[in-house]
């Protein structure tokens, strides 16, 4: 699965489990964030990711 | 006009010397055409005549490549011919892959002209490269009639110094390769004309066709998450200090991989940014931001899966040929794969 600030590439090239993530030059951080809040960001997108895993599909899907 | 020495390339069955049967033939070179070859003659308006032909069964050719190419090589020079003919090769994998790598070995080395023609998903059009005409043939030899003599019209122009005209006039397969022209009207009126058309559910023809991607089935579920091992990997660049394999900040040449076994987080200056196509500020402080190694040590410390893959791949994905990075993508497929790894979670700049 790939996380991404820009879905409708990775959607264009073919990937099938697409996680919005938050920005291109940081895609799992924010640098706006406090250190710990961003942590809990990126521990977020990753469970997100894992759930995409573990999520049976038949199409190219986006999550969240 | 004078008749153009040519040499012909072709397998054991079109060289008709037999079938799947006689696929492991070494290559041999023969005085005059073979086959269809007798045919060229009277198909290129009496401009080409056949002095060689060379043949080879398939196996032989596919799995011995490089001696093919030498033995073509001496042959072709010896028998100094204008025009080196392979094919066509229609759908068939192992002789398009020897019709295209023996053009462009003819026509670097020896610098002597070289068509051929075979369907456009054969590999060997790629082999062929970029500086030879392939022309674009239907899967199966039904089509020789139609296709031998825009192969040979192609080849007579080259040999003549004439002009070759575009994929769509001389139908050829486009080699990537750009020529300027003059058209009669400007940019915004012929894409204005084309938007009337589109809107007017007439036919028009794009001046920058999209590519095409291949679609994967996806992959199934993970049914047990616990006891998985994951990976994560980027496009983004990450690589440690100093970029020790050089990885190119854009059109990589290469994916690496790195250790990160009892490694909790990307610290500055231990990590950073190879990647040429984004700002690094904000990823060059906290690599994490864009390989979440952190974030995943924490998650399987509390069991979420039972284990972080010791490595990471890692590329840069920035005007990087789709080509290049499908092939990237397969080699750390392969790779994560053979490590047991179950799930992977890639981040992209």
């Amino acid at each position: 699965m790939i996380i991404t600030a820009i879905p409708p590439i990775a959607l264009t090239v073919g990937a099938n489990r697409v996680v919005r993530g938050v920005a291109i030059p940081h895609p799992v951080g924010d640098p706006g964030e406090e250190p710990a809040a961003e942590l809990e960001i990126r521990k977020g997108l990753l469970e997100k990711a894992l759930g995409a895993l573990c999520e049976p599909i038949s199409e190219q899907t986006l999550f969240g | 006009m004078a008749t153009i020495r040519a040499v012909h390339y072709l397998n054991q069955f079109f060289g008709q010397i037999g079938g799947e049967d006689m696929a492991n033939l070494p290559p041999r070179i023969i005085d005059g055409p073979v086959g269809f070859g007798t045919t060229i003659k009277a198909a290129s308006g009496d401009r080409i005549e056949i002095v060689k032909t060379i043949i080879c069964g398939d196996n032989y050719a596919a799995e011995n490549i490089e001696k093919l190419k030498e033995s073509v090589l001496e042959w072709v020079s010896g028998s100094s011919p204008q025009l080196f003919i392979a094919g066509p090769a229609f759908g068939a994998g192992r002789y398009g892959m020897a019709s295209g790598s023996l053009c462009s070995a003819v026509k670097k080395e020896l610098g002597i002209h070289a068509v051929t023609a075979m369907h456009p998903v054969n590999p060997g059009v790629e082999l062929a490269g970029r500086e030879v005409f392939v022309i674009e043939t239907k899967d199966s030899a039904q089509d020789l009639r139609r296709s031998l003599p825009l192969m040979l019209g192609i080849g007579v122009r080259l040999v003549d110094g004439l002009p070759v005209g575009s994929p769509q006039e001389e139908g050829y397969l486009p080699r990537g390769v750009r020529i300027n022209v003059r058209a009669p009207k400007r940019g915004s009126s012929r894409a204005v004309d084309m938007l009337l058309k589109k809107l007017a559910g007439e036919p028009f023809e794009t001046e920058l066709p999209m590519p095409t991607y291949d679609r994967v089935h996806p992959a199934p579920p993970l049914m047990d998450l616990a006891r998985a091992v994951i990976a994560i990997g980027t496009e983004g660049g990450i690589v440690p200090r100093g970029n020790p394999d050089r990885i190119e900040a854009h059109n990589a040449s290469k994916w690496c991989r790195y250790d990160i076994a009892g490694v909790d987080g990307l610290q500055e200056g231990d990590y950073e940014v190879a990647h040429g196509g984004f700002d690094p500020v904000a990823a060059n402080k906290d690599p994490d931001r864009v390989l979440p190694l952190d974030a995943a040590r924490i998650l399987e410390r509390e069991g979420r899966f039972r284990k972080l893959n010791d490595w990471y791949p890692v590329t840069v994905g920035n005007v990087t040929a789709v080509r290049s990075a499908e092939k990237y993508g397969r080699e750390m497929g392969e790779a994560l794969k053979n490590e047991g790894v179950q799930g992977v979670i890639l981040t992209s700049t």
